[in-house]
């Protein structure tokens, strides 16, 4: 059978012949016969079996009859691999007989409370006894009793009555997550599932276990009995919580979210979700949503106004600046909550109409734009197919949870070998093949020693950076391979990004055939950049010394700044220096998260002029001179792309609080204030011009975009190999089932004038093997690693060395906005080796004061044996005084002094 | 007919302190394995294949033919079932407390054959003392050089383990025992893929044997493949030991030639059950264990023959004949059986897990007399869809066939017995108090 | 009550040395735990989990499949009647009901001074003895009412301490030699050969 690739190659995929109620079917080897006729148009009924899980065969359900040397006999179709020639039948009355059987066995001992169930509307337990089951229960006696709902953690209710023992919860658990803290309890009718007696479900992912559950077993706490399925809208989007770009179906009734689910996109997100992803739209709705305008009045106070008298207020404080002290005056600073219409409007705004280049998307704690953008890129399939995976970056588990998931898939099950270059340990270390835990500061240190081993020169016993010789050689023995795959980010925020960029250059030069796959958190980060929301970069993925001569005569565009502007770390300072007057605050946060909170206090408070675009009033938009509102996530279309480069679509599926508005459109309108017009009066137009004007984005429309076959997105720029095209995917019954519930199909498409999905793409222009084409578009952005230099200090004997990541729950004003995900904030403690902290007379729990250059606080101590000697471990952006108050950007590593305090002392920042 | 084979693998029974080393050596012990040692495993092989050695477990398949099944990437692993937990069966207790040497021996021949990696015995957790014996007769072997490196000089290594079980009939089921040795739930495997010659412990090549059918291993090595067969007939060979229990005056573990012996033979003969007691009348008896359909006074004659008594609609299973005399209520007694497999199952299977519990619930209503007529249709078809045509081998309705055995003694005794339902249904108790 | 004691993780060590994959040490080193505490405690069932990498949730799951591993503390004595159908038809049913009678619990329950736990089994393998029940596994056969009332009464004065150890303790004979067919110089396990087997 041969599958065609979005851009129209097709591949063939190993294919055999079998016989399903008389119709011959192409089935693909080695899946199960279950999937098969499903693709053949043959459903059969099923409760354990789902399409990313292992098949344990155990519900029963599937039954049908396979034709075997001895005869028909009836057999479970999910765990029956399809052969050639095999002959199956579905609706005999046999078959028939079997299944009705089976339903009877699983609803005598159900409580029947399908009125006060959560699934009612989308179970298929209802459906398949309303389709096939008998009409009135033939057992008399009592029914099996549990105690009803139980929490298995802060977000997950069980209801044991209602479980069908289909172990999909437990093989989650288990397989995918990684995280087996539920497991079947106790034996024959009496099996539930649980917890252990003293604990809890922990796991990031625990939303998963009840969008898979086929009955009501399993509900989330924050929708319980919010809706009912058939109040419920639908419309596919992608979760924009953090730059993976997992596709959810988003739900809403009555004009207000209730629910995001995961969809199956096989480049993707296989269905899940992480549990902030799924919960997170709680913060929607928060109070603190901006609503309205505010002008900070002669009073000193943010008082609401009209749009009219803010944009003009915006305008006019702007202008002033820009006559008064130049374009340079002017900075802006975020963009990566925006979509990517948004982004490019914003970066068409500040670059060609304000004239400043001083924009970064980034706060200080990503990468500079050319090393996402420049480096040769894999996407996360293809570092899933990779000889061997380099992780330099993050605790992924904790800030980009579902690549952590694909990425655990493949090396658990597909067997690819991972090696970590990190600071600190992290989800996947118990999976790495070897982890080199390198001192704070070093892993540039370390790639340098590896890159020599793998190119065969000796390797001392006493190693690099923190690393032994012995680990330094087997892990050149996994990565002396031909075309790795590194994932790249920031490991630690106590250390420039310099560090790891010096260690990525080492890598490009040093690895044959690498690839990076950049694992960059924020939101719509890789999309921002793509529309050049940074420093020294024009839309399109091209430098600014590339691309000034293209979009300088390009109508479209008034003007390009002159010369490289500043990025985050250097605007902030430039603020503090009173080179910068004004700034732009989009959706930015920098009290928050930048990593210097004394830096960031500092830039905020010495500028003169901050306007501020955001949806949520947070600590920093409290300061700014005018806030205007934006439409946040579900509250307007547009597209977004994730670490890969996948552009995908948003849907939007509720209206804007009070008159916040889509981002673009205020660009649109300041640009109006200031002068210019942008030229744009709809999001398809910001496209338009995108893909004349972007080179990355060439041959993109958002008719493409809109093809069913597309419905995973578009890698651009489009020569990238795209994600093959899968006719009749098996998808899992409860995304079926909760958009069948108000009869619609699963993607509401727009008029598809691109109803061919399987045609070749067309109108791909672009080719990035090529400098530059003939009709002057400038060439894509490379990364040309230099020699790397920021040696870190030495280590002294009685500091530790500060290491800080971020964790998926934190300050940040999604999770405390949202009900159920702000108290699981773990909050600020410092782990540290129990040998370090036992020189101090420390234990787990004990209170200690840590100091830096920067600043002191009190924290609760933890001893973790995982943390490297020397170091200690502070997660970011924890509720209260925490890492960013120690952290000074502009060293080269953090070094605390860590105390005991007598108990009761507080926080001192 | 009682026959005067002598016995084979109780035959150190009476012997004082039968289970220390000193005594097996006395009577002949590791004779067996030392003359394996000196033939080529293939050899071995041969022998029991020549002697048709029917597994003793409860299945009844020839032990040279499975080891022969074994698939070749190895390594192989031997594990050695002694989880005996099939009601009424006691034989392999017995063999485990009085004879730990003999299973020992036999384990090591059975891995010198089949060439394992490891080997080991899986005991029923509850089975203490016979867990001691076995343990203590390791030590000793150890020591003796029976067992670990270089066995005897040979060159042929192996190590053995015994492996306390914890409490689960299921664990018998040689997937759910696999399952079970890793550290996990008893929970069978699908049979395809996972048959344990091809996808076995830790998803390795395994042969599963009985302790029992090991046990016969030392003397067909020293006594040839063909003397073995030249004891029963058909392919019910050699000697078998029957677990005879219920209402006889003489319960007790007898082994006896196969085939050649009748039931009468088992439960009449003196020297065996020595009939009924209080001279009371046979009303029925289960030839092979709680998973066996029912047989009543018109089987008595036929020989304990596996394929006669698979022929004639049951099976001789474990190797247990359970005896009922007319004073039984035959509610009763499928309601304890089906109690039981509801109790065991392991739960993964649906129609197993609910239809067990479903049943127990109805037979224990009509015992204790709120059973309706319209139940008996009731019981029959809640067994039909759990085992739908009632046939043997059962339809692939469940992972395992626990699940498609929990019908047998409710058939069995409704087809035999219809008139005592409905005695209990219609005078709302039991008529035998 | 609590985690394994020194000896015990020692003893678990040497378990998990026997076999290729060390999960399969669990269900051993639960009765291990078992032995130590008569019951399996959390803290027991956790460290268990720690020594095996796998999670505690995991470990209850497992041990909560099987009737002789207990999660709830039990009585020094656990006396498990069987009325399966070799002793149901020889009185096994009523042997249960003189039992929660003598005892004064129900079957399922412990006695006040935490002394008996009484539960109904399945059959276990003592046949031709019914009716028969087992104490801390260890086993009585042909048990009549009255044998039954003096086998309480020497349990309970200790007359029986050197048959029926305290509940959890199972085979008081330890493997003496480690794995070592595939190496000459391994070590013999910690253990001596404490303890012996009794006469039949
Ligand atoms: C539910 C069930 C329980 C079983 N219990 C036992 C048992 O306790 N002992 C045993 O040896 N075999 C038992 N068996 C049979 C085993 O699966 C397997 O066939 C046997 O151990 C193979 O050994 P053999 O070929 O030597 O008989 C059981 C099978 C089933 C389906
Ligand atoms: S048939 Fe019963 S015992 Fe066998 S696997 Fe299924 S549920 Fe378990
Ligand atoms: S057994 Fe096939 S779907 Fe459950």
């Amino acid at each position: 059978m041969a599958v065609l690739l979005a851009d129209g190659t097709p591949t063939q995929v190993e294919t055999v012949t079998i016989t399903v109620d008389g119709t011959s079917i192409e089935a693909r080897k080695g899946e199960m016969v279950i999937a098969a006729a499903e693709r053949g148009g043959v459903y059969i009924p099923r409760f354990c079996w789902h399409p990313r899980l292992r098949p344990v065969g155990m519900c029963r359900m599937c039954l049908v009859e396979v034709k075997n040397p001895r005869g028909w006999g009836l057999a479970p179709a999910c765990y029956v691999p399809v052969a050639d020639g095999q002959e199956v039948i579905t609706d005999s009355p046999k078959v028939k007989k079997a299944q009705d059987g089976v339903l009877e066995f699983l609803l005598i001992n159900h409580p029947l409370d399908c009125p006060v169930c959560d699934r009612g509307g989308e179970c298929p337990l209802q459906d398949q006894t309303f389709a096939f089951g008998p009409g009135e229960s033939r057992m008399i006696e009592e029914k099996r009793h549990w105690e009803k709902p139980i929490p298995i953690n802060p977000l997950v209710a069980l209801d044991r009555e209602r479980c069908i023992q289909c172990a999909r919860c437990t093989r989650f658990a288990d397989e995918v997550a990684g995280d087996a803290g539920i497991d079947f309890v106790g034996r024959a009718d009496a099996t539930e599932v649980n917890t252990f007696l003293t604990g809890t479900f922990e796991s990031n992912f625990a939303g998963n276990i009840v969008q898979i559950c086929p009955v009501g077993a399993l509900t989330a706490a924050p929708y319980r009995f919010k809706a009912r399925p058939w109040d419920i809208d639908v419309i596919e989007s992608t979760c924009t919580f953090c730059s993976v770009g997992c596709r959810i179906s988003v739900q809403s009734s009555q004009n207000r979210l209730t629910r995001h689910l995961g969809i199956d996109s096989d480049p993707v997100n296989h269905g899940w979700l992480c549990d902030k992803g799924r919960f997170g739209y709680e913060a929607i709705e928060s109070e603190s949503r901006l609503t309205t305008p505010l002008v900070r009045g002669a009073d000193g106070s943010l008082t609401e106004a009209s749009w009219t008298l803010a944009m003009q207020a915006a305008a006019d404080g702007l202008r002033q600046i820009v006559d008064t002290s130049g374009s340079g005056a002017v900075a802006v600073l975020g963009g990566a909550r925006l979509a990517n219409e948004d982004a490019y409007a914003w970066a068409k705004l500040a670059k060609s109409v304000l004239g400043t280049d001083n924009v970064d998307c980034q706060l200080g704690d990503g990468l500079p734009a050319e090393v996402v953008l420049g480096l040769p890129q894999a996407t996360i399939d293809e570092a899933c197919a990779a000889p061997a995976i380099l992780l330099l970056g993050p605790d992924l588990k904790e800030e980009l949870p579902v690549l952590y998931l694909r990425l655990r898939e493949a090396i658990v099950d597909k067997g690819v070998p991972l090696v970590e270059l990190v600071p600190a340990g992290t989800g996947l270390t118990r999976h790495a093949a070897v982890s080199l835990k390198h001192r704070p500061g070093e892993a540039a240190t370390v790639a340098r020693a590896l890159v020599g081993a793998i190119a065969g020169a000796r390797v001392s016993s006493e190693g690099a950076g923190g690393v032994s010789g012995a680990d330094l050689v087997k892990a050149a023995e996994v990565l002396g391979k031909e075309g790795v795959v590194v994932v790249l980010g920031r490991p630690s925020l106590a250390e420039p990004a310099s560090a790891t960029v010096d260690a990525a250059g080492v890598l490009a030069q040093g690895l044959p055939g690498v690839r990076f796959l950049p694992a960059l958190r924020r939101a719509n980060v890789r999309g921002a950049l793509d529309m050049g929301l940074a420093p020294g970069l024009l839309p399109g993925r091209v430098s600014l010394a590339d691309g000034a001569a293209w979009f300088g005569a390009d109508s479209a565009w008034a003007a390009v700044p002159g010369g490289r502007g500043l990025d985050a770390t250097a605007i902030l300072q430039a603020a503090v220096d009173h080179d910068i007057h004004a700034l732009i605050l989009l959706g930015a946060d920098p009290l928050a998260d930048f990593p210097d909170r004394g830096l960031a206090r500092r830039a905020l408070d010495a500028v003169a002029f901050t306007v501020a675009v955001d949806t949520f009033a947070n600590p920093s938009v409290r300061g700014a001179d005018v806030v205007l509102p934006a439409a946040g996530f579900a509250e307007r279309p547009g597209t977004t792309t994730n670490i890969e480069g996948r552009v995908t679509r948003l849907g939007q599926k509720v209206t804007a609080p009070g008159t916040a508005r889509p981002d673009w459109t205020i660009a649109v309108e300041l640009a109006t204030r200031l002068g210019s017009d942008l030229g744009f009066d709809s999001l398809d137009s910001i496209a338009a011009e995108v893909e004349r004007l972007a080179p990355s984005h060439a041959g993109l429309t958002p008719a493409m975009l809109a093809a069913p076959g597309h419905r995973d997105g578009l890698v651009v720029p489009l020569t990238r190999p795209q994600a093959p095209v899968e006719p009749n995917r098996p998808v899992e019954a409860v995304e079926v089932a909760a958009a069948e519930a108000q009869g619609e199909t699963l993607l509401p498409e727009p008029e598809p004038d691109a109803d061919a999905p399987l045609e070749p793409l067309a109108g791909v222009r672009y080719d990035d093997t090529a400098a530059a084409s003939d009709d002057g578009r400038p060439p894509l952005l490379t990364f040309v690693p230099v020699a790397a230099t920021s040696p870190s200090p030495p280590v002294d004997a009685y500091s530790l060395r500060l290491v800080s990541g971020r964790s998926l729950y934190d300050a940040g004003v999604l999770v405390q906005q949202s009900p159920a995900l702000a108290p699981l904030a773990p909050g600020a403690s410092l782990r540290a080796h129990p040998h370090d902290l036992g020189h101090l007379g420390v234990t787990t729990g004990d209170q200690v004061r840590v100091t830096s250059s920067r600043g002191s606080l009190t924290l609760r101590a933890v001893a973790d044996s995982s943390v490297l000697r020397g170091s200690a471990v502070l997660a970011f952006n924890q509720p209260g005084p925490g890492a960013a108050d120690l952290i000074d950007a502009r060293q080269p590593v953090t070094d605390v002094r860590v105390e005991t305090v007598a108990p009761g002392s507080g926080h001192v920042a | 007919m009682l026959t005067d084979a002598a016995a084979i693998v109780t035959a150190r029974l009476g012997v004082p302190n039968s289970w220390t080393l000193k005594a097996y050596l006395e009577t002949g012990g590791y004779a067996g394995l030392r003359k394996a040692l000196s033939m080529t495993p293939e050899e071995v092989s041969a022998e029991v294949m020549t002697a048709n050695l029917l597994g003793r477990g409860g299945a009844g398949f020839e032990v040279g033919r499975k080891w022969s099944m074994l698939a070749k990437p190895r390594p192989a692993y031997l594990v050695i079932n002694g989880d005996e937990s099939e009601p009424c069966t006691y034989k392999d207790h017995m063999l485990l407390e009085a004879d730990p040497h003999q299973i020992i021996e036999g384990t090591l021949i059975c891995a010198y054959a089949t060439g394992a990696a490891q080997a080991f015995i899986f005991v029923r957790g509850e089975f203490a003392l016979g867990i001691e014996r076995i343990t203590a007769a390791l030590n000793e072997a150890y020591a003796y050089g029976a067992v670990g490196p270089n066995i005897f000089g040979s060159g042929f290594s192996v190590d053995v383990v015994i492996h306390p079980g914890a409490g689960a009939y299921i664990c018998g089921e040689e997937t759910a025992l696999l399952e079970s040795l890793e550290g996990k739930r008893g929970f069978p495997r699908d049979k395809p893929p996972y048959f344990p010659a091809v996808k076995g412990l830790y998803m390795q090549p395994t042969v599963v044997n009985n302790v029992e059918s090991v046990s016969n291993l030392p003397w067909i090595v020293l006594n040839s493949g063909e003397a073995f067969k030249g004891l029963g007939q058909g392919r019910s060979t050699g000697t078998r030991i029957f677990s005879l229990s219920g209402h006889v005056r003489q319960p007790a573990n007898f082994e006896i030639e196969m085939s050649k012996t009748t039931f009468r033979d088992l439960i009449y003969d003196p020297k065996l059950g020595g009939g009924i007691r209080h001279d009371n009348q046979l009303k029925a008896f289960i030839p092979g264990g709680a998973s066996a359909p029912w047989f009543g006074p018109d089987h008595l004659d036929m020989g304990l023959d596996q394929d006669a008594v698979g022929k004639a609609g049951s099976m001789l299973g474990s190797g247990s004949v359970i005896v009922m005399d007319h004073t039984t209520c035959m509610v009763r007694a499928s309601w304890r059986i089906t109690r039981f497999f509801h109790r065991e199952s392991c739960g993964q299977c649906t129609p197993c897990r609910e239809g067990g519990g479903w049943l127990d619930k109805i037979l224990h209503r009509i015992e204790s007399g709120a059973g309706r007529e319209a139940d008996l249709d009731l019981l029959l078809d809640i067994c039909d869809n759990i085992a739908p045509g009632l046939s043997w081998p059962p339809q692939k309705t469940t992972i395992c066939v626990l699940g498609p055995s929990i019908p047998s003694s409710i058939t069995s005794a409704i087809k035999m017995f219809r008139d005592e339902f409905l005695v209990h249904i219609k005078e709302g108790g039991c008529p035998f108090g | 009550m609590a985690r394994l004691t020194p000896d015990n993780v020692r003893r678990c060590r040497d378990l998990i040395g026997l076999y290729p994959q060390s999960r399969s040490a669990l269900i051993p080193m639960l009765h291990v735990a078992q032995e130590q505490d008569g019951w399996l405690t959390p803290e027991a069932m956790e460290h268990v989990g720690e020594m095996l990498d796998i999670t505690p949730a995991e470990v209850y799951g497992t041990a909560s499949f099987y009737d002789m591993l207990f999660t709830t503390p039990v009585g020094r004595h656990l006396v498990s009647v069987c009325t399966n159908l070799a002793c149901l038809l020889n009185g096994g049913v009523e042997l249960l009901e003189h039992a929660e009678a003598s005892l004064g619990v129900a079957a399922g329950g412990t006695t006040d001074d935490g002394e008996f736990t009484l539960e109904e089994v399945e059959c276990i393998a003592f046949c031709g003895a019914a009716p028969c029940l087992a104490v801390n596994w260890r086993f009585f056969g042909s048990v009549t009412t009255d044998a039954f009332d003096h086998l309480v009464d020497d349990l309970r004065t200790g007359r029986l301490a050197d048959e029926v150890p305290p509940h959890g303790t199972l085979c008081r004979v330890r493997r003496n030699v480690g794995l070592t067919a595939g190496d000459a110089t391994a070590t013999p396990v910690a253990a001596p050969a404490a303890g012996t087997t009794e006469g039949a």
